[in-house]
């Protein structure tokens, strides 16, 4: 399955600037994907998640963020690049698909045109090969009538064709990897379950590799082959989706699954994670991030800087406090102040 | 889309109808009548009485109405009681230099306006920016008229470049001068205007900029690997300049409306200076006349924006 | 007797079109939904976007005039606005949004906001609402320094717990509660769904819990509609539903869900795309020839489903 990488994050961190301090939305986040390999990235909002795809795309404004790291692609480091070099790696060799179909297409262009545009600055095609090219990535994404579709907007289309065509956007040049941001979020059920099942087939057609970053653990223990679930700008554990599914280690993984709703369990109350994710202003620092919300595991259980620790081949945990955490039920009350 | 415009066309009939009722009430409803101010101390009760007769003022509101349409269709305006001139007469004269002065004062608004706002959002919190914020800051904290007397003052009084009153010079003849002449007298107030007229645009430009640039489809743009340059260009210009086509038509109102204040300041003699003189004077058939002409003007101008938004949005387009 | 009924609910709204802007079509949103909700119980009304449960759920409240119908609470129909003074219908059912952020006033402290349907309909004194509102707060988890800040100072979850405590404050009967927690992450959701429990316990209050998350609804819903295209195709206890589905629309969402089972996800994926095909090729049987819905029928005592009547018969006998 997983042949070589070819995106490598390496201690990449994303600072923004908040009146004239620097704020770490990502710290020292190392990943690696492979071909054909969809690499989930899962936590709740302020996590850092999404922060981190637009970092590898290069959409942050220089002025307002501090990047550290480097982000190795096909030989090159995406952090070093000039705009004009990132220009022809976005779109052409990494394709993105947004959460919100309708606001990520531009409400007065033609569906056509707008998925013409990746052609225009990526290929020598003439007019009539971006024309045809075009309509076999309408068929391709499994939308009906692609002779009249291109031609209609955005507007005409329901949510879940929209998301087709911001896919087949993403998918214009063949880009060798696809970063979906929360890409089902905005869809009804029945259409999120098409439309991740398109991304794995095209994902399998065109040997492409996919970041998925979603908040939604369903999703990713449908789709993904390996998982990384961030907390507070860091990822606190990775691994194979089996692993974090059927052996979740981290405090924060575990107390995750065990809020979801499940089935036979109708009656219990819903695990609640004590506290509540701090903002980014009041970040701790240093020291094991999820320690305020498992204030029962002992401070001496947490590692000072806490680093990886393998726990098996391909399934990494941060912190120590992994070892000495069991669950300490939550009554109804005990919440957030 | 035809059917949506020829649609909005009909509605302005009633439109004009009721507001040409409205008018005329109106204008009724004023205090005072046309002959008493202009008359002579020894003219008798009676032979006002007489006056007002002949001319009508003592029929029912609803026949002077009438009679006010008829004549009307037939391009007939009424005499001004003033001027003792067709309605019609004097209004052409002085529509003509309105429309010299608002198409110059138009073109100028937009020639500036545009390129400034695309400029202040493109370049947000750069030093231009700044210094056009504080400029469109400024010229609101500043009533318009005080604009165009300080205006008039420095440039037409202390530095004298350009004329200060009027439209065209004395004796200047027909033909090439007199297009010269014309142009003297309507670039000062023309400038002042424009000025004053394009802090509207260039806010609201540079907030559709900006808003634009943080769009999701701008982003999407630049995952596609598009220039900066050209996401400018392609979507986020393009994007914003829509709506202000179609503020394009009810500038027409705007300008004659703001013509009112210049040309009275410059003694410019168009279509604001005559609605002013004419409400001084109870010339009830010129104030008649250019009410309705402002009404019809601004429902024109409503009525071109709504085909514009139309024409470029394809939001609106499909019904 | 059940707490509320509603009888053949109808909710359409005109399409204008054409030369002089007639109505020539209409939509309906609500094409005959008839369902009743118990004292005490969490009634689940699940359905995608556009299949009429909100409007449903707003005509039940009385924020939606139905075309058709009747809703009866204390045997009169209280789709007449007069019926809903003299049984202080409005206090007795309260309504909790979605979007925390945009139903909570943002120039009011939490005080007033919590205290608004106090004043509505109580007599209470200064400080006997202070209580109240103090009460309130607490039920809902939060302090009482809560009470002088406002709305953008709390996360998500605390302004939905707000949501909540403003909707009990009048001691209400029912809840109509639609997606309240589908803006939330899932730690948060866990929170805010077992303050929902506790009240409802504590309270006894009924909940019309619309959503579109079949896995919220299970943890949440005694009793269960499945609503497509402004009617019903399904609707039986929690048990019915998700363990004996019967109409291929309900089928159709509940191999939607995604499970947290990474070893079945192929098999989930087959079974998906399976129902999926069913689901499109046998439209004429599961759907009247315009497309529309069925109407229901008893196969047990609990269950009604959509489906033609032999289909029906065949089913009760299995059920037998």
């Amino acid at each position: 399955m997983a042949t070589d990488e070819f995106l490598a994050i390496k201690d990449v961190s994303t600072a923004f600037k908040i009146h004239g301090s620097y704020y770490k939305a990502v710290s020292d986040v190392s990943l690696d994907i492979h071909n054909d390999e969809i690499l989930a990235i899962v936590g709740e909002s302020g996590c850092g998640k999404s922060t981190l795809a637009t970092t590898i795309m290069g959409l942050h404004d220089p002025a307002e963020t501090k990047i550290d790291g480097e982000i190795d692609f096909e030989g090159q480091n995406l952090l070093s690049l000039t705009e004009d070099q990132l220009n022809d790696v976005r779109g052409a060799k990494i394709g993105m698909i947004f959460q919100d179909p309708l606001s990520a297409l531009n409400p007065l262009k033609r569906i056509g045109e707008q998925i013409q545009e990746s052609l225009d600055y990526h290929t020598k095609m003439t007019e009539a090969e971006k024309k045809a090219r075009v309509l076999e990535l309408v068929n391709q994404v499994g939308i009906p009538n692609p002779e009249r579709v291109i031609r209609q907007f955005p507007h005409e289309l329901s949510g879940g064709m929209r998301q087709r065509v911001v896919i087949a956007i993403a998918i214009a040049c063949k880009p060798d990897l696809m970063i979906a941001d929360e890409p089902t979020t905005a869809l009804d059920v029945t259409i999120q379950a098409q439309i991740l099942d398109l991304l794995k087939d095209i994902q399998r057609e065109n040997h492409a590799g996919i970041i998925l970053i979603t908040h939604d653990l369903g999703v990713v223990a449908e789709t993904a082959d390996q998982v990384a679930v961030m907390y507070a700008g860091q990822v606190v554990e990775q691994g194979s989706a089996q692993q974090i599914f059927d052996n979740p280690k981290h405090p924060y993984t575990r107390s995750l699954l065990r809020s979801m709703p499940q089935r036979d369990k109708e009656n219990d109350d819903l695990y609640v994670i004590q506290g509540s994710v701090p903002s980014l202003q009041k970040m701790p620092v240093d020291g094991c991030k999820f320690a305020p919300r498992v204030p029962w595991i002992p401070e001496a259980a947490h590692e000072e800087h806490p680093s990886m620790h393998e726990v098996e081949p391909g399934h990494q945990v941060r912190c120590t406090c992994y070892q000495s955490f069991e669950f300490q039920d939550a009554k109804v009350g005990e919440v957030e102040a | 889309m035809w059917k949506t415009i020829l649609r909005r066309v009909l509605i302005i009939i009633p439109e004009v109808f009721v507001l040409s009722i409205l008018v005329f009430l109106l204008a009724k409803a004023m205090p005072g009548d046309p002959f008493t101010g202009s008359i002579n101390p020894h003219t008798s009760l009676a032979h006002i009485h007489h006056l007002m007769k002949i001319n009508g003022l003592y029929d029912p509101w609803y026949q002077q109405y009438w009679n006010w349409l008829v004549h009307l269709f037939h391009g007939d305006l009424g005499m001004s009681y003033e001027y003792q001139e067709p309605v019609t007469r004097i209004v052409g004269e002085r529509a003509i230099n309105t429309l010299w002065l608002a198409v110059f004062a138009t073109v100028l608004t937009y020639a500036i306006g545009l390129p400034v706002g695309l400029y202040a959002g493109r370049h947000q919190n750069s030093r231009g920016d700044h210094a056009i914020r504080m400029y469109t800051y400024v010229t609101y904290a500043i009533p318009f008229f005080v604009i165009l007397v300080m205006g008039l003052w420095i440039f037409g009084y202390l530095l004298g470049w350009f004329p200060t009153t009027g439209s065209i010079g004395t004796n200047v003849g027909s033909g090439f001068p007199a297009v010269i002449s014309r142009l003297q007298h309507i670039i000062l107030p023309g400038i002042l205007q424009a000025l004053f007229g394009l802090v509207g645009i260039v806010q609201y430009l540079r907030s559709e900029v900006i808003d634009a640039t943080h769009s999701d489809y701008v982003r999407t743009a630049r995952s596609k690997g598009v220039p900066v340059k050209d996401v400018f260009k392609h979507h986020v210009f393009r994007n914003s300049l829509l709506p202000i086509t179609a503020t394009a038509g009810y500038s027409i109102t705007g300008l004659l409306g703001g013509s009112i204040y210049t040309e009275t300041v410059f003694s410019y003699p168009g279509m604001g200076l005559l609605f002013v003189s004419a409400i001084n004077y109870r010339d009830y058939t010129v104030i008649t006349a250019l009410v309705l002409m402002y009404g019809v003007l601004s429902m024109l101008g409503t009525l071109l924006s709504d085909i514009i938004m139309a024409a470029v949005d394809p939001r609106i387009r499909i019904e | 007797m059940s707490l509320i009924e509603v009888h053949d609910l109808e909710v359409h709204y005109p399409i204008r079109s054409g030369f002089w802007n007639r109505v020539t079509d209409e939509v309906l949103a609500v094409d005959g939904v008839s369902l009743s909700i118990e004292a005490g119980e969490t009634y689940g009304l699940v359905g995608e976007s556009g299949s009429g449960k909100s409007t449903t759920g707003k005509s039940i409240v009385g924020l939606e005039k139905p075309t058709h119908g009747q809703v009866i609470y204390k045997g009169k129909d209280i789709t007449k606005s007069a019926n809903r003074q003299k049984l202080d219908y409005n206090q007795d059912v309260q309504m909790i949004f979605q979007d925390s952020l945009s139903s909570l006033n943002p120039r009011k402290r939490i005080e007033d906001i919590i205290a608004e349907p106090l004043r509505n309909f109580g007599k209470l004194s200064k400080d006997e609402e202070k209580l109240r509102v103090l009460q309130l707060l607490d039920i809902v988890g939060l302090d009482a320094d809560a009470l002088y800040k406002y709305p953008h100072q709390f996360s998500g979850g605390q302004r939905q717990r707000i949501g909540v405590a403003r909707a009990v404050a009048t001691n209400p009967k029912l809840i109509v509660a639609d997606e309240p927690v589908s803006a939330l992450d899932l730690s948060v959701q866990a929170q805010v769904l077992n303050f929902m429990k506790k009240i409802q316990r504590d309270f006894n209050v009924s909940y019309l819990f619309i959503s579109h998350d079949l896995g919220v609804v299970r943890h949440m819903c005694d009793n269960i509609a499945i609503m497509h295209r402004g009617r019903i195709v399904e609707m039986g206890t929690r048990d019915d539903i998700y363990n004996h589905p019967m109409h291929i629309y309900t089928r159709r969402l509940l191999s939607a869900i995604p499970e947290t089972s990474v070893a079945h996800r192929e098999e989930a994926r087959a079974k998906r795309e399976a129902v999926e095909k069913e689901f499109q090729e046998n439209q004429q049987r599961y759907y009247d020839k315009d497309g529309k819905v069925l109407p229901l029928l008893d196969v047990t005592s609990t269950h009604k489903v959509a489906l033609p009547a032999d289909e029906v018969a065949k089913l009760q006998r299995e059920a037998d």
